[in-house]
């Protein structure tokens, strides 16, 4: 099977948007994947939208500049209005229905999760809110697979080991939750 | 050895360091601050120089007093900040100076923007300083062409005692990919003659730019042209790709060269034959590789985040004996694969 996600992740800056893009990417580089990752840099407003593009694929990877996105995470509303009219047609967008209004919306393609609810209530740390939705972001797509993000949290987490089970137990909470 | 997820800003340091960079020279500016910010850190743990400079023009100038002491040294900046170094770099041209010069490139002209662009081609090719030189000058495309070449481009220099710059662009040095970091740290150099590295116990020597006694100049230049012309012979680099039944050729480097590679993937998936040239030196120009591919019935554009550019150096090599065209985008406009590919097409029913 032919791999290929073109994944942005997007949200206000300081919902760790970027650092959910790395994860995604170091977990492909796990399962020994071919991957890129690009960030919105510079000229993101405080308040606005940060967001970063990841590219997954079995072979060689051309742009890493996404030009039909397969995968949307949109942690606020400013990000879904944002990317949503450029996604493809089958697209998987997972949506933050803790910021986001649903009704607003009606467009099958958008999987709306309470995100910041899951991070608070069920994993016990708001800030996990990026690992919850990596989670449920990977059950919906080709790759990378649920093992492989726990691998690379490992990894990406080596220097402050003591971190890893919460934010295991966050993406376990948003894969678990997504249909 | 496992490979880590770097960023190409990232990737080019580790590169300098494990060529046995000595001194590193610089100044912020965006898209290129994670390499200040990641020397300022590992040159230091190294027990090597950092020196966040007064400005681009003193970075420039203390790689230039670096390598005449015969250290490794290297600046890296902006497009605007690298229009300030120019002084240092015609200086470095004409005293045969080993400097590396990286330019991750963003909008301009001016100030510009802090998008990824190419529209430093000419500035970095055709002599962005005063004087008749030539830089080598090379594109990487990816994070593990940035480590590599960077770690071969101090080796290049000094080979040649030329200026060596790493012509980048932002969307290259902000991307990250990952790279393996393979390379043997370099730890012994060969002894040059030239150095200024104290004069005791043998004559005195000099560096220096200025050369006025009649005759003395112009003899200068014809010896850096002999040199550029042992450069010209040896040192050109591409990349090939699709290319031996193509009869849509493009020539693009660093970004552009990725996502053309997209397109031309799309187009072969429709039966067309289109292939890629992928310039690695951008001087000396692989003229002679495009020239050997320019046979009847081919047609060339090429693909550049600016107005038109290297398009020039594809004529020349060309020489009329096919058709070159042009697609590009200036200021930040990043060229999508399916622009490439609809200019593919195009070019494919002519």
């Amino acid at each position: 099977m032919k791999i290929y996600e073109e994944i942005i992740s997007a949200g206000f800056g300081g919902q760790g948007v970027l650092l959910a893009g790395t994860l995604l990417a170091q977990s492909a580089l796990e399962q020994d994947l071919k991957t890129t990752w690009f960030p919105s840099y510079g000229a993101e407003m405080r308040g606005g939208t940060a967001n970063s593009t990841v590219i997954i694929s079995d072979e060689e990877i051309g742009s890493p500049v996404a030009f039909a996105p397969t995968a949307l995470i949109a942690l606020n509303k400013p990000s879904l209005d944002k990317f949503l009219p450029r996604m493809k047609e089958d697209a998987v967008v997972i949506a933050n229905s803790s910021l986001i209004n649903e009704a607003d919306y009606n467009d099958k393609r958008i999987t709306f999760i309470p995100i910041t609810e899951i991070a608070d209530k069920q994993v016990g740390n708001i800030k996990t809110a990026n690992m919850v939705a990596v989670g449920a972001l990977v059950k919906r797509i080709q790759a990378p697979s649920l093992d492989h993000v726990k691998k690379a949290l490992e990894t990406a987490f080596a220097a402050k080991p003591k971190v890893i089970p919460l934010n295991i137990k966050a993406v376990d909470a948003g894969y678990n939750w997504t249909k | 050895m496992v490979k880590k997820l770097v960023k190409g800003n990232v990737a080019l340091c580790e590169g300098a360091i494990a060529a046995g960079l000595d001194a590193y020279f610089g100044y912020p500016i965006t898209p290129q601050n994670e390499v200040p910010a990641y020397m300022s850190r590992r040159m230091v743990e190294l027990k090597k120089v950092f020196i966040q400079a007064e400005s681009e023009l003193a970075a420039a100038n203390m790689v230039l007093g670096a390598c005449a002491s015969g250290k490794r040294a290297m600046t890296s900046s902006s497009s605007p900040g690298i229009s300030l170094k120019q002084e240092a770099i015609s200086y470095m041209a004409g005293m045969e100076i080993p400097g590396v010069i990286v330019n991750v490139q963003r909008g301009g002209p001016g100030l510009g923007n802090i998008a990824g662009s190419q529209a430093d081609y000419f500035q970095a090719v055709k002599g962005g300083g005063h004087g008749d030189y030539h830089l080598i000058v090379y594109a990487p495309a990816n994070a593990q062409e940035m480590y590599e070449i960077a770690y071969n481009a101090f080796d290049v220099a000094q080979k040649y005692r030329n200026p060596v710059m790493l012509l980048c662009d932002g969307i290259v040095g902000q991307m990250m990919e990952p790279v393996d970091f393979n390379k043997e740290p370099k730890t012994k150099f060969e002894d040059r003659d030239w150095i200024l590295d104290g004069c005791k116990g043998r004559e005195p020597r000099s560096l220096k730019s200025l050369l006025m006694q009649d005759g003395v100049l112009e003899q200068h230049n014809l010896d850096l042209q002999k040199k550029y012309k042992t450069i010209e012979e040896n040192e050109v680099k591409a990349e090939l790709y699709q290319v031996e039944d193509a009869e849509v050729i493009i020539v693009a480097f660093g970004i552009s060269s990725r996502i053309s590679k997209n397109a031309i993937k799309q187009a072969r998936a429709k039966g067309i034959k289109a292939g890629l040239i992928r310039p690695i030196t951008l001087w000396p120009f692989p003229s002679k590789i495009i020239e050997s591919y320019a046979k009847p019935g081919v047609k060339f554009f090429s693909v550049e985040f600016s107005l038109g550019q290297m398009v020039e150096d594809v004529k020349l090599a060309v020489n009329g004996k096919c058709p070159v065209d042009f697609l590009g985008r200036a200021g930040g406009g990043i060229v999508s694969d399916k622009q490439v590919l609809d200019k593919i097409e195009e070019l494919a029913k002519k």
